[in-house]
């Protein structure tokens, strides 16, 4: 038995082969082996949850294009693996993605800690990896392509708005987040920001859960006596995953108002929001790069297509998801450009591509390999969506390497 | 110069309705603008006092209010303003947070004279927090009206507030009197806030804020216990079936986790298929808790006969075999449910805080489900002591042979008590879904800590079971606010192990001829 035969049984298992292996209208594709697409995302575990929307996303991306007659006139085909919210399996599926199966592109990975692990498998046999979450920044891989935001594009504008007037003027934050590296370097980032604003170390208050905290009576009450020292106070919650669930039902019953405190948070996503009751949450906010409820042409086709492929009008789309679509999209443009999918072409037919994305703004790809992005902040709505009150004008080039981190200012200047 | 005020006020008050007959449509049509626009046309509608903004505003906060393409405001298909059916093609009107705070002002102005007590304490709460020297009037000529001493109370502390940004340093200082005189965390916020504002009124300000510390100390530690003891009945509803499966019959039991689990999808199950029935809707969770014991005492007692009866003896096979098990159930339960997590709606009365007296607040979940944990060992401990059942699972846990030969059907028994263990667990699941996600691995996070609980209070013993449970939930909370949440779990941990080094029993180790074995 193939490695390739067992690998579609499982995507069989799966359910998804479906699309895979029957597309309704077969287009001619010229001669050639197909194009093969990894995919890296845990299916099970603690971050199923998040990242089989984007397994799925990916899956969309390639169905559609074969419907167009493939890239190259070659067929695209995903070759989908399971790292199972395992870190060091990552880089496992990795290895075996680059070397069993000679995959020409990888779209994976959502927390930083999975990034680390196969950052090194890329860089030694030089594949190509796509990486679709928001993060801490301090990193740049000439493998990597990172579509999510840099904390420029989405922390520091975020809590720029908290402390502005529309945003409540805040003067006191609370630092809220789940104990990895992604929130520990993106408050890091956030204290030196702070404090180059002129809120001293008194005013801000940084704690740290266990992933999947479900007991969060203290720090919310003591969140509440932080509050009480006579200056607007706002939390900034790098929380992840399904922990905020139990985070904002305690902010909602220790009758914490957005009015009053309001809350921001970066990992927050319909996605996040679909298994709770939102009614008590609303005007809590969330900062990312785009939202489901963006108005606009682009936005109105992406959500089309996901509809039509899921087969489900219910499901949401999230901002990960339009940065694997952003990012797919632009690897298929320069593909197309470089006339083949050798690493070293793609990333240099890489630069400089632009894409419409479906957040209504064209966004590039820079040669720091991150993608200039708008910022947006909404409002949670009763019904689980966000209503938009701030975006940038343009889209924003992404700062990598912060220059609220002391150790970078060599780093910037070379 | 007091005279000519007094004199220009009351031309104010009479000019005042004539400005207001046009100016309030020109200022409701603000509210179609952007947020700047919208807030200022919100505060000017409070300062206006008409009540015919009171729908418009209430409209708005409900996010009911539409614009049409011309600016024209329409409320649930109808004109805003002449109630004439209104043009479809329309779109809601959104705010943001600037906008709800400057409603909840307006509101404060408007409904201060309102029929309801609940409305005039929102009112006054609203003024509380928009507190402006405009609203002292108003404020003071309300109080003059209000019998209900708790409206009073909240008025009170509005007019005190108020007073607290007046510009005259004499009412200021009236201010902080009365602020001084209350035990309110958002009062001593307010005072710190005007310190900064007024250096001149510091040490009134300093001697308001210690008498309000004083009056919260107390309250603080009644919280931080009503925290620890919250967390404890959580822990106790987690071990409690261990402490029967486990405790009781020896059994290295890692599904129990998966029952928890099991209980909290019974929990969706139920309140889905009531769902279409509106008047039994509210008594989907109650009603869960049978449901949920008789699936998963379901679930045990067929575990037991099918698979653990034949590994009794053998603790590895058994500790692996049920860890295979607590898998399998949870990929079916992901097959059957999803990945995602459920939602579990909670009913009214379990959303919110109650204060205490003495103003110790406490969220209503936590109060419930400390009460729920209590019943349930209530319940485990009569089952145990006055029933038949509870006596020949006694007999058999202390001599198998000489319980069999009295007439006593072992097996029964053994499949008995792991179905009650399996079923109490279940039981824990329906309270477990209202404080934490319901999802396929939501057993995970709790299987360690039950047996954390179990093994610290006595292998064997409820008293020590529910006594280790709220000990651990205790120090939890009380080392959290100095060491952060990540640092408290791990103390706790090392404490343990270090205790059970000393006493390798537990808190309450069984004597006699049942232990030695």
């Amino acid at each position: 038995m193939t490695a390739r035969f067992q690998l579609s049984r499982r995507a069989l298992l799966a359910g998804t082969a479906g699309a895979l292996a029957m597309p309704a209208i077969r287009p001619a594709f010229a001669q050639g082996a197909p194009i093969k697409v990894g995919v890296l995302h845990s299916l099970s575990g603690t971050m199923a949850i998040s990242e089989t929307a984007l397994r799925d996303t990916v899956l969309m991306m390639v169905e559609n294009i074969n419907a167009k007659g493939g890239l190259l006139g070659r067929k695209v085909e995903a070759v989908v693996v399971d790292p199972a919210s395992n870190w060091p399996l990552f880089a496992e599926k990795a290895r075996e993605l680059l070397q069993v199966h000679k995959v020409d592109v990888t779209f994976g990975c959502w927390t930083s800690v999975s990034r680390k692990s196969v950052l090194p498998v890329f860089e030694e046999l030089n594949g190509l990896l796509f990486y679709p979450v928001q993060y801490e920044g301090e990193e740049q891989s000439k493998n990597v392509f990172y579509t999510g935001a840099a904390p420029n594009q989405q922390a520091i504008p975020a809590v720029e708005y908290l402390m502005s007037e529309d945003g409540g003027g805040a003067k006191r934050i609370a630092l809220l987040g789940t104990d990895y590296v992604y929130p520990r370097t993106t408050n890091r980032i956030l204290r030196a920001f702070l404090n180059s604003k002129g809120i001293a170390d008194a005013d801000i208050m940084e704690e740290y859960t266990p992933f999947g905290h479900s007991d969060w009576q203290g720090i919310v009450s003591r969140v509440k006596r932080f509050a009480g020292e006579g200056k607007k106070t706002a939390i900034v919650s790098t929380i992840n995953g399904d922990a905020n669930v139990p985070f904002y039902r305690e902010l909602g019953n220790q009758g914490i108002k957005a009015e009053d405190i309001p809350s921001v948070a970066f990992s927050v996503g319909e996605e996040e929001l679909a298994g709770i009751d939102t009614k008590p949450l609303v005007g809590h906010l969330a900062a990312w790069n785009y939202f489901m409820s963006v108005p606009g042409a682009p936005n109105d086709e992406f959500k089309k297509m996901w509809h039509a492929y899921i087969k489900n009008d219910k499901r949401v789309t999230n901002d990960p998801m339009e940065a694997t679509y952003t990012g797919f999209a632009m690897w298929a443009q320069a593909v197309t450009q470089a006339k083949t999918t050798a690493v070293d072409a793609v990333r240099t037919a890489m630069y400089g591509q632009k894409v419409m994305a479906p957040s209504g703004y064209e966004e590039q790809m820079w040669e720091n390999h991150h993608l200039s992005k708008p910022v947006m902040i909404g409002e949670i709505q009763g019904d689980g969506q966000f209503n938009i009150v701030y975006k940038t004008p343009t889209a924003i080039k992404a700062e990598n390497w912060s220059p609220f981190i002391p150790e970078n200012a060599s780093r910037r200047r070379g | 110069m007091t005279r000519f005020l007094r004199l220009l006020a009351v031309f104010l008050l009479f000019a005042a309705p004539l400005r207001a007959q046009e100016g309030f449509e020109a200022v409701v049509a603000g509210l179609a603008g952007g947020f700047a626009a919208q807030a200022e046309a919100v505060e000017r509608l409070g300062a206006l006092g008409d009540p015919r903004a009171v729908p418009i505003l209430r409209a708005l906060s409900e996010g009911r209010l539409q614009k049409s393409p011309e600016g024209a405001l329409a409320i649930d298909g109808r004109d805003a303003l002449t109630g004439a059916p209104a043009p479809t093609a329309t779109e809601a009107i959104r705010i943001n947070n600037r906008v709800r705070g400057a409603l909840r002002g307006a509101f404060g102005r408007l409904e201060l004279a309102s029929a309801s007590d609940a409305e005039r304490a929102a009112a006054a709460a609203g003024l509380f927090r928009a507190r402006s020297p405009e609203n002292i009037q108003i404020l003071e000529d309300a109080l003059g009206r209000e019998a209900n001493p708790g409206v009073r109370a909240t008025m009170e502390r509005a007019l005190a507030a108020s007073r607290l940004a007046a510009p005259d340093a004499g009412v200021r200082r009236q201010g902080i009197l009365m602020l001084g005189g209350t035990a309110s965390p958002e009062a001593r916020g307010l005072l710190l806030e005007a310190r900064t504002a007024s250096p001149d009124l510091a040490p009134e300000i300093d001697a308001a804020v210690a008498a309000i510390d004083q009056r919260l100390q107390l309250r603080r530690v009644a919280e931080t216990a009503f925290q620890g003891l919250s967390l404890g009945s959580v822990l106790l509803l987690a071990a409690l079936g261990l402490a029967v499966t486990f405790g009781v019959m020896g059994v290295i039991n890692m599904a129990h986790g998966e029952m928890v689990m099991l209980g909290a999808y019974t929990t969706v199950v139920v309140q889905e298929a009531f769902r279409g029935i509106p008047w039994l809707f509210p008594w989907a969770l109650p009603l869960s808790v049978p449901a949920a014991f008789l699936v998963t005492a379901a679930v045990g007692a067929g575990l037991e006969r099918g698979l653990i009866r034949h590994l009794y003896g053998r603790p590895l096979e058994t500790l692996l075999m049920t860890f295979g098990v607590g898998m399998i159930l949870q990929q079916a339960v992901r097959l059957a449910f999803g990945a995602q997590n459920r939602e579990v709606i909670s009913p009214a009365w379990m959303q919110g805080v109650i204060t205490l007296p003495g103003g110790v607040e406490v969220t209503q979940n936590r109060l419930w489900i400390i009460i729920f944990s209590l019943l349930v060992l209530g319940l485990t401990v009569a089952a145990i002591r006055f029933t038949r059942f509870g006596l020949e699972m006694r007999a058999v846990v202390q001599n198998r042979r000489i319980a069999s030969t009295m007439g006593i059907r072992t097996g029964r028994v053994d499949a008995m008590t792991f179905a009650f263990g399996s079923g109490i667990a279940g039981m824990a699941g329906v309270a477990l879904s209202q404080i934490d996600n319901v999802s396929p691995n939501l057993g995970t996070g709790y299987i360690i800590d039950s047996f954390m609980v179990v093994v610290f209070g006595g292998v064997g013993s409820l008293a020590g079971t529910m006594i280790g449970a709220f000990t651990l939930g205790l120090v939890n909370k009380l080392l959290e606010p100095w060491a952060g949440a990540v640092l408290a779990k791990i103390a706790v941990l090392v404490g343990i192990m270090l205790f059970i080094q000393r006493r390798p029993k537990g808190l309450f180790a069984l004597k006699g001829r049942a232990a030695e074995q």
